[in-house]
């Protein structure tokens, strides 16, 4: 049996079948991750356990307690997520020893489907950043082209995926971080409308835009997961009780009579035309399937950055406060006081993102500038939340670019960061607003490097999302498409 | 706005935080930089709009007065750097 | 411009209450008091990474309680705000707190002015806030021990407008509030346990200005003794430095009570900036006009009702309303006794008179009154039925409030019963007279006096355990 070629379905109806153990699955995703991941650095943490929670999913899928189709099956999980015993370290020297005493309501979700966790997967430190290059515990390179970044946040999430370590992953996203990586490597990443997965256990970053979502080779893994951790959990105060995923209205969606809106605003200035044209056939792809394609204008997109990086550095600052060397992580040696342990731990144990994202969200929270800043930017907000609703009551879908490039180069943007944060253009506006959107491979680049493209939904529409990227993976293989070279490298 | 020196420094001071020497005035001219673009926003008329908190309008989830157990103090301690009799310990307080 | 007489005293208070919920705001641990360090604890009141806050529904219901009793305005539309600040009393680094829309706004309460007037306390806002840790010295190895069971214990704060004009205003308003919130039952209001704290911020101005003066912040009184201690110190101490052409500073400033102190804790212009902004982990909460209302119905009878009914229904003076309205305890101790028949005038007069003596000999506060209220009546009814004296009794309740002794018991194992076999009383005054002649002697020449001796040694001959009436009349009887 070729594991490399399968998906998380294919592989948990395998399981499920009796042609192969979950034993064996896990080993085979070890392997892999022994193959390669000394070249990617995907994985922060490999868990000892594995086996060993492969053989009981085993015995559990065997007496019934484990239905759901991906039970059996190797995943990994973004190192931001709290996992009870396990190292959660989010990318930060300030976390590098912390072990949670308690799951994230994901992850438990995602265990009583009966995942097999193999470890979890690099990110940008706190996940501020779009390259994976913040991390401390070092860079991850994309499988598609070892000097090329992955992405970010979830850039180790997307390239585990891509290089085949894992069948699926679980990452976040507060502005762009598992749309963008699964863009540069080709894989199918949502993020899911804010509220449907719970964010108890999932370390904050901007808590009024992050959400937990899926990364996957195809639509339909994406859906088979979602379905799992799309869950009303009262321990989440925001969270939102949905219908959740049904995987059957997924795979007979038909994109026939569908309305797909274009906004010109995301065509202008910065998009890179190997990216633009990738989105062009797409169009074309879908309106050969019957979908009806239109273009509107959508001016107040341009603003979407300048709110978001307000909006996010604010609660970032607020939600990093904890991290001060008391209760837990990294603590100074030889602090004489307390402000000086505070000072000392906090600058030996952020990196430089994260200090400038902090001072950035003091000074907007600062007295005196919150009116100009911080309440502004949630009136931006609100005016990109209505401009969404307009838009979406003509259309089905959004269609776009996720990032105006494919792939940076490793080191490119890392020293100039409006640069990186003018890469999230298309992304952030959607946590503005709240909604669910995906990352669907649909080309490559001249480079060879591949290109995703933006399926933007209503709130609670992920099935509608899922079933058209499903639909277009139906009749397109760039989502078959896997990293070659990488035995050689 | 005009990022100052003094201002960087305040701004560490409120975050508790130290940049390097070598790196402060990269520092300074990058969120010079940042501050410029996230001015655009100025431009945006937002007159009479309401801040909005929250996408979704969800309101009242409250969790019944309930008493559950709470966890044994070595678990609260479990990661903590320095403690001493089942407290966390830290450098003698300032005031 | 020395002299005292020439200032006026401003002063706001803000209190912080404990509320008496089970579980503490945010998540589900108890809120009980004291306890080993860090058991009443969990990942969330902690500040773990990832954890979320999970609001308690009592906390706004108590909230709007002492909202409405207190005469506010309830706030319909709620949100909470994060105050951001580093201290290792607060693990988040940020008190989820009210700043933008608190729950209530513009209420009052009323107290007796200076002059004998009333004078109403307004209060500008009360918002819904979480409890920090406690820090405790560690003198062994000169650090801070943190202990973090009192974090997340729902507060409320109740911000009066700056209405004070002397320290027997404020002590009379926190009399008044510590009342009403034990009466509504949101609050134990144990100062002691830090279940009602008060902040005073106290400026002084000439009288006849209308500008106020800079203000201190004065905190970490834990008695209303202190606090009218610290407000005599810290307005003499103002009043001291503008008569001497100084000026005073904004700064928060500590009651040192052992040294009869304060100081400056830190000043304001160094640091403390919030950086508040809407809390994005909580959802807004929206009272309706209903919940208001049915809130209200079921607020029970108020302490200021309850005296001006004690006055007009059961015929007590303003005085004995006043003073027993004035604790919850005491009016349960009072309205116990009165359901269970005993005469209201016998029950106050015995809980102003010996209760609040022995209150104030042993210096506590009537909620830590820890006998069984039911002894009372018992005690009030040996007397009325003549079993014991009136003075026994008193004794009999010293041993009721120091020792929780049930009075009936109490009397029977020490004897103290009321010698009713006149028989038996006569024989022993015979003994008297007999060992007295010169005063009865001088009784039959006339000398009013020499009967009260006579009685007074009967007495004493009879432990007390006779009724004097009793003995007057034998010895009288006796003696022609």
């Amino acid at each position: 049996m070729n594991l490399e070629c399968m998906t998380a379905l294919e592989l948990g109806a395998a399981i499920k079948k009796g042609e192969i153990s979950a034993v064996e699955a896990a080993k085979f995703s070890l392997g892999q991750i022994d193959k390669y991941d000394k070249k990617l650095s995907c994985f922060v943490t490999v868990q000892d356990n594995v086996l060993a929670r492969a053989e009981e999913v085993q015995k559990k899928i065997a007496s019934g307690e484990y239905t759901s189709p991906l039970a059996g099956v190797p995943m990994g999980i973004k190192d931001n997520m709290c996992q009870k015993g396990i190292q959660t370290s989010c990318g930060s020297r300030m976390l590098y020893n912390f072990k949670p005493t308690y799951d994230a309501t994901a992850v438990e979700e995602i265990m009583n489907a009966g995942a097999v966790p193999l470890g979890k997967l690099n990110m940008d430190e706190f996940a501020m950043g779009s390259t994976s290059e913040t991390s401390w515990f070092g860079v991850t390179k994309n499988p598609w082209n070892t000097e090329c970044v992955p992405g970010g946040s979830s850039g180790g999430s997307a390239a585990a995926v891509a290089a085949g370590e894992c069948f699926y992953a679980l990452g976040s996203d507060t502005g762009g971080s598992i749309r963008q990586p699964a863009s540069f490597c080709g894989v199918t990443g949502i993020k899911p409308t804010y509220g449907s997965v719970s964010r108890f256990g999932l370390v904050a970053y901007a808590s009024s835009l992050d959400q937990i979502g899926p990364l996957a080779s195809n639509a339909t893994d994406c859906a088979a997961v979602l379905a799992e951790i799309m869950k009303h959990d009262s321990r989440d105060n925001t969270s939102v009780a949905t219908k959740g995923i049904n995987l059957d209205a997924v795979m007979n969606m038909e994109v026939k009579g569908m309305k797909i809106g274009i906004p010109t605003d995301f065509f202008g200035e910065g998009l890179d035309s190997g990216v633009a044209s990738c989105i062009e056939s797409a169009a074309k792809q879908l309106e050969a399937m019957g979908a009806q394609i239109e273009k509107f204008d959508m001016p107040i997109v341009k603003y979407a950055i300048p709110a978001y990086y307000i909006i996010a550095s604010a609660e970032a600052s607020s939600n990093l406060s904890r991290y001060d060397g008391i209760k837990y992580g990294y603590r100074a040696e030889n602090a004489g006081d307390l402000l000086e342990l505070y000072t000392k731990s906090r600058s030996e144990g952020f990196g430089m993102e994260v200090k400038r994202r902090i001072m950035l969200g003091c000074f907007v929270l600062s007295s005196g500038y919150y009116d100009a800043y911080y309440r502004k930017a949630l009136q931006a907000k609100a005016l990109i939340k209505s401009a969404f609703d307009k838009a979406f009551e003509k259309y089905d879908l959004i269609l776009g670019p996720v990032a105006p490039t494919t792939a940076l180069k490793i080191g490119e943007n890392l020293s100039d960061p409006l640069k990186m944060y003018l890469g999230d253009v298309y992304t952030v506006m959607i946590n503005l607003a709240g909604l669910p959107a995906a990352s669907v491979p649909c080309g490559f680049d001249l480079n060879g490097m591949p290109v995703g493209m933006h399926l933007i939904g209503n709130y609670f529409d992920e099935e509608k999302i899922l079933g058209a990227a499903h639909a277009y993976q139906q009749v397109t293989d760039w989502h078959k498409r896997r990293p070659t070279g990488l035995d050689i490298i | 706005m005009l990022i100052t020196d003094e201002l960087v420094t305040y701004l560490e001071a409120l975050g508790r935080i130290k940049l390097p020497e070598e790196s402060r005035a990269k520092a300074q001219s990058d969120l010079q930089e940042i501050l410029q673009y996230i001015d655009t926003l100025s431009e945006l008329d937002t007159e009479g709009i309401e801040p909005m908190s929250h996408a979704l309008p969800l309101t009242n989830v409250m969790r019944e007065d309930i008493v559950q157990p709470s966890v044994s103090p070595e678990e609260v301690l479990l990661n903590a750097p320095e403690q001493k009799n089942n407290y966390f310990l830290v450098p003698r307080s300032f005031e | 411009m020395s002299d005292k007489n020439s200032w006026e005293i401003v002063m706001g208070l803000e209190v912080h209450v404990e509320l008496a919920t089970k579980t503490k705001i945010f998540c589900s641990c108890t809120t009980e008091f004291g306890g080993a360090p860090n058991t009443h604890c969990c990942p969330i009141c902690t500040g773990m990474p990832g954890v979320l806050p999970s609001l308690n529904k009592a906390v706004v219901e108590y909230a709007t309680k002492a909202g409405l009793a207190l005469n506010c305005e309830i706030t319909r539309y709620n949100k909470f705000d994060r105050k951001n600040y580093f201290y290792p009393d607060l693990p988040k680094a940020y008190q989820i707190s009210q700043l933008y829309l608190p729950i209530c706004r513009n209420g009052g309460v009323e107290i007796e002015a200076e002059d004998g007037g009333k004078k109403t306390i307004g209060i500008h806002e009360i918002h819904m806030e979480e409890d920090a840790g406690k820090l405790v010295h560690d003198p062994w190895t000169n650090s801070t021990m943190v202990d973090y069971n009192r974090c997340g214990v729902p507060l409320i704060e109740i911000v009066s407008e700056p209405d004070f004009r002397s320290a027997n205003e404020v002590i009379r308003y926190l009399e008044k509030l510590k009342a009403i919130l034990q009466f509504i039952g949101v609050s134990d209001c144990k100062m002691q346990e830090g279940s009602l704290r008060a902040d005073v911020n106290l400026s002084v101005r000439p009288v006849g200005s209308e500008k106020f003066g800079t203000r201190t912040e004065m905190k970490n009184m834990n008695s209303f003794k202190a606090i009218v201690r610290a407000i005599n110190y810290e307005s003499s101490r103002q009043i001291d430095v503008l008569s001497h052409g100084g000026e005073v500073m904004q700064e928060t400033r500590r009651w040192d009570d052992g040294k009869g102190v304060s100081f400056a804790m830190r000043s304001k212009e160094d640091a403390q900036d919030y950086k508040y902004f809407p809390e994005p982990d909580l959802i807004p909460i929206e009272i309706s006009e209903e919940t208001i209302e049915q809130t209200r119905a079921s607020l029970p009878e108020l302490p200021e009702a309850k005296r001006r009914r004690y006055v007009s229904e059961l015929e007590l003076s303003e005085y004995d309303a006043e003073q027993i309205t004035k604790s919850k305890s005491l009016v349960d101790l009072f309205e116990q006794n009165l359901n269970a028949g005993y005469p209201a005038k016998e029950i106050v007069n015995w809980i102003t008179g010996e209760v609040m003596r022995m209150l104030s000999d042993s210096g506590r506060e009537p909620e830590d009154m820890s006998f069984d209220y039911s002894y009372l009546g018992a005690l009030i009814g040996m007397v009325q039925k003549n079993e014991i004296t009136r003075n026994t009794a008193k004794k009999v309740f010293k041993a009721v409030f120091e020792e929780c002794c049930d009075p009936v018991k109490y009397v029977e194992e020490h004897n103290l019963k009321t010698v009713t076999d006149t028989g038996a009383v006569k024989t022993v005054i015979e003994e008297v007279i007999a060992a007295n002649q010169k005063s009865v002697d001088e009784y039959k020449s006339g000398k009013e006096k020499a009967l009260q001796y006579l009685i007074g040694q009967s007495m004493r001959a009879l432990r007390g355990k006779a009724d004097p009436q009793t003995v007057t009349a034998i010895l009288k009887e006796i003696l022609g």
